[in-house]
């Protein structure tokens, strides 16, 4: 555990380090103004947020975001579902739509909680703390779905 | 002096000890003062609960889910498992079986009457500790809860035996509002958990639960529109929505509501607007870049109005169900009298009149604007809360008499904001004399002045007098004082208020006789005795749905319609029964199978609350749904007076309900000198005529007049006939007679 945590730690210096090489990467292509940077650059600033992603984010974030891709495309999938098929048990569509929608939510809620920035805002909750609660809203989520589903 | 003694204890650590025991016994004590103060008169009152929290004791939870109620509604029956709040049984029973588990052999019914006190004990506690996130001040919690504890405004619904819903939902409100609050400032998601969980239990327990539903994204909203997102507002925010709609949803009178009606989509909407502003901030933090807040707010508020105009739109379409009309009344306090008329009639759905404000809540109602400003001065997050909490709630309060009861917690709050700020201010400051370092200690504000002075030392003589203003004794010992006055003077207020106002059952009326001494009329109790020693046990029972509750668990007998008005048209047939003349209303009343019309007739006593004063919200309901039958026009005379006397009108005197009130009435009095005490008019000398009823029962005093439909006739002729040939009016019977007679000739 402890190394791991360390790594962790390492990680923010390392991102600090990249977001200052990373920002003047698009600033001196599109030099002249700032309004043509909008209009031009969409691609490569959707790449540049990519990159920036992939490279600041730590191990387990990425885990935790691959879940939420997970979780959307649940919801999505439920979704178009009830759309084109009818929502005929509509309490079995709506328990599973809103596990999927409570999951990511939760989720999302784990992944500001333990995200470095956020340090200052979450003053009281420690990375267990985070998790723990995390299983807890989980485990209340699941049995009201579970109890909805009829 | 006494500090000397007292001293160690209250400094370092032995001191927080000591503070936290006399916190704990001060709270202990609000809490005893607030069961006390409702123990004035002991008489369980909302019938209907008390049967349904005996039918779950006796069958057990999942009976109680599936019962079909076929004692009320007759002869339709209602599924009561899906159309209550199934909380306050719960409740009761959870503690009832708690309670047998521990070897405690107590009634149910003890239970039932003094859930609502227990539960007003433990309103003050979750006050306290909502007020205390408020504010730095220890006092001002403390105060809050003992402000909770009496303030009448929230006994009226709380007092011993008033079984009600109300009596856990105002805990469980302030509760929810302070799992709120503490999930927002940690950003704890189990905090939202909680505030999910004790929200679903105030679903489950209290229509106003749509109250909290609104409250807390418009909350949200408002600390987004003022650039206050933070991930904090996310995560609890998002963990309360996800988890506390899908709580809601589980009880079955809720159900589909949450997704479904309008009032509900504020949350949604407001649950849809973070997930965009939570995914727009996690792209910026991709992208430093100083534009992209403004970008970012632009962006959220388009999506905000194109969110909003798919709502608008999808509701003129008829996917959301439209606005209900009970909150329409909301928004417009006239609605509700033209189009609903059954919610217009109920007397706590009225607009509170203005001296209600400083009735229910005295001194309170005058600091609150003072804590609301307090509360602008030092605007975290969660003084906004209380902010849009107090602005909210004001205005609904105007609205609705029964809206006071969501009031009443954050006066209570902003009152002991402000009051608690003037004590400590007061109390507190040290006086700056040797100016060094004696102001350390001093309450906060105090600190800029003494130094100031300090360098004119040297100056007038008054001017090195630094003591000016607040500092003296004398300002002190007078605010301080004048405020104990107060606090005493609204500890009076509350006593008197619900000694006189709140503690009086509707079921037995207590008057006072000439000589002081207390007389009690208990013509209710003696009218449901007699009914459930007198009459079959299935014996059906036409009232106004007043009391319909009452008849039921008192009497024990099937009614028509009761307190729970689901089904509208099924009261106004009551309504249209009781306002037309007997020839209409005696069909209506076979087809329901009456056997007994009861009504409430206050005119020897005085009694203004009678079916004769709410006699016309029977006709205008009547009308809602048979307009070509009944009019209230017909009962306005000529000059549009609403008369029982000799110039009533036509309609009016044939009407079953007026027949019914003054039937025999004039032979009380002498003649010539009958006469109607409630509206004040003489009657006319002979009254009126019954042919369809016979009267079965009367009160002592007259206020309860149970009438027996009388059966078909034997050799049937109509009860009009066969009555007038009881009293001997031959020639009606003979000209009646006669009719046959040519028939069969032909």
């Amino acid at each position: 555990m402890a190394p791991k945590r360390n790594a962790r730690d390492s990680t923010p210096s390392s991102t600090a380090t990249i977001t200052t090489t990373a920002t003047p990467v698009p600033v001196p292509t599109p030099s002249k103004s700032s309004l043509k940077n909008n209009h031009q650059s969409m691609q490569e600033i959707a790449v540049g947020i990519w990159q920036n992603y992939l490279d600041k984010t730590p191990q387990r974030t990425k885990l935790i975001d691959t879940f939420m891709a997970f979780l959307v495309v649940v919801g999505v999938l439920q979704f178009v579902y009830c759309v084109i098929a009818g929502n005929y048990p509509f309490n079995a569509f709506l328990s599973g739509f809103s596990a999927a929608v409570g999951q990511f939510v939760l989720t999302a809620s784990l992944r500001i909680q333990t995200n470095v920035e956020n340090k200052a805002e979450f003053k009281e909750v420690s990375h267990e703390r985070a998790f723990a609660d995390y299983v807890f809203g989980s485990l209340i989520l699941h049995f009201f779905c579970v109890n909805f589903i009829n | 002096m006494a500090d000397s003694m007292v001293g160690p204890f209250l400094k370092g650590n032995t001191g927080r000890n000591t503070r936290g025991i006399l916190r704990l016994s001060i709270l202990c004590i609000i809490a005893a003062a607030a069961i006390a103060s409702r123990l004035f008169s002991v008489i369980l009152d909302p019938w209907f609960n008390f049967r349904a929290t005996k039918y779950l004791v006796s069958n057990g939870f999942y009976d109680f889910w599936d019962w079909f109620d076929d004692r009320t509604w007759h002869p339709l029956g209602r599924v009561t498992g899906g159309t209550l709040y199934p909380g306050l049984m719960v409740t009761s029973g959870a503690i009832y079986h708690a309670l047998r588990a521990l070897t405690f052999p107590v009634d149910i019914r003890n239970i039932c009457v003094l859930l609502a006190p227990g539960f007003s004990g433990l309103t003050a506690f979750a006050t306290y500790l909502f007020t205390n996130e408020m504010s730095t001040s220890p006092s001002a919690g403390l105060l809050a809860a003992a402000f909770m504890g009496i303030a009448p405004g929230y006994i009226s619904r709380s007092v011993a035996g008033s079984y009600d819903n109300e009596a856990i939902a105002i805990f469980l409100l302030v509760f929810t509002f302070y799992t709120w609050i503490k999930a927002l400032k940690l950003g704890s998601a189990m905090w939202g958990a909680m505030c999910a969980l004790f929200y679903g239990y105030m679903v489950s327990a209290w229509g106003g639960y749509v109250f909290i539903t609104n409250l807390i994204p418009l909350h949200v909203f408002v600390l987004v529109c003022m650039g206050r997102f933070s991930p904090r507002v996310y995560v609890s925010y998002c963990t309360w929505y996800a988890l506390g709609t899908l709580a809601s949803m589980q009880i079955p009178f809720v159900g589909f509501l949450p997704i479904r009606s309008s009032e509900h989509m504020s949350a949604l909407g407001v649950f849809g607007l973070l997930q965009l502003i939570g995914f727009v901030e996690f792209v910026r933090s991709g992208v430093p870049s100083k534009q992209f807040g403004t970008l970012l707010r632009g962006f959220a508020l388009a999506v905000f109005g194109i969110a909003f105009g798919g709502l608008v739109l999808l509701t003129v379409s008829g996917v959301i169900a439209p606005w209900t009309g009970r909150f329409y009344s909301l928004w417009d306090t006239g609605y509700a009298k033209i189009h609903i008329p059954i919610i217009a009639s109920v007397s706590e759905h009225q607009p509170t009149a203005w001296p209600a404000f400083f009735f229910d809540l005295n001194l309170l109602i005058w600091l609150f604007p003072a804590g609301v400003y307090l509360c602008f001065l030092n605007l975290a997050d969660e003084q906004v809360f209380v902010v849009v909490y107090a602005i909210l709630a004001s205005y609904f309060s105007g609205v609705m008499v029964r809206l006071m009861l969501t009031l009443t917690p954050i006066v209570c709050t902003a009152a002991a904001l402000a009051l608690s700020h003037l004590l400590d201010t007061y109390l507190t400051i040290k006086s700056p004399t040797p100016p060094a370092d004696a102001a350390l200690d001093a309450a906060g504000n105090a600190t800029p002045v003494p130094s100031k002075k300090a360098i004119k030392q040297d100056g007038l003589r008054s001017m090195r007098q630094p003591l000016v203003g607040v500092y003296t004794t004398f300002s002190k010992a007078s605010v301080v004082s004048a405020l104990t006055v107060y606090l005493l003077i609204f500890v009076l207020h509350c006593t008197w208020v619900t000694s006189n106002a709140y503690s009086s059952p509707s079921v037995v009326l207590a008057s006072k006789m000439p000589d002081g001494s207390q007389h009690i009329i208990d013509d209710y109790r003696e009218a449901y005795q007699w009914l459930r020693q007198n009459t079959k046990e299935d014996a059906k029972i036409m009232s106004w749905w007043d009391y319909g509750y009452q008849i039921g668990g008192m009497a024990d007998r099937p009614t028509l319609v009761d307190n729970n008005t689901w089904n509208n048209t099924h009261i106004a047939t009551v309504g249209k029964a009781m306002s037309s003349r007997e020839e209409v209303s005696y069909p209506i009343m076979r087809q329901h199978e009456v056997d007994y019309v009861l009504i409430v007739f206050g005119g020897l006593l005085g009694y203004s609350g009678d079916d004769i004063n709410k006699f016309l919200w029977m006709v205008r309901i009547a009308e809602g749904i048979w307009p070509d039958e009944v009019k209230e026009r017909d009962f306005f005379t000529e000059r549009g007076e609403y008369k029982v006397d000799d110039g009533a009108t036509e309609t009016m005197k044939n009407s079953l309900m007026y027949k019914m009130s003054y039937y025999n009435y004039h032979t009380l009095f002498p003649p010539g000198q009958c006469q109607d005490r409630v509206r004040g008019v003489k009657m006319p000398d002979h009254g009126p005529v019954l042919n369809t009823l016979d009267e079965a029962f009367t009160s002592e005093n007259w206020i309860i007049r149970i009438y027996k439909v009388k059966d078909l006739d034997n050799i049937g002729r109509d009860h009009a006939a066969a009555a007038s040939f009881d009293r001997g009016n031959k020639k009606k019977k003979a000209s009646k007679r006669r009719g046959p007679k040519v028939l069969r000739v032909e």
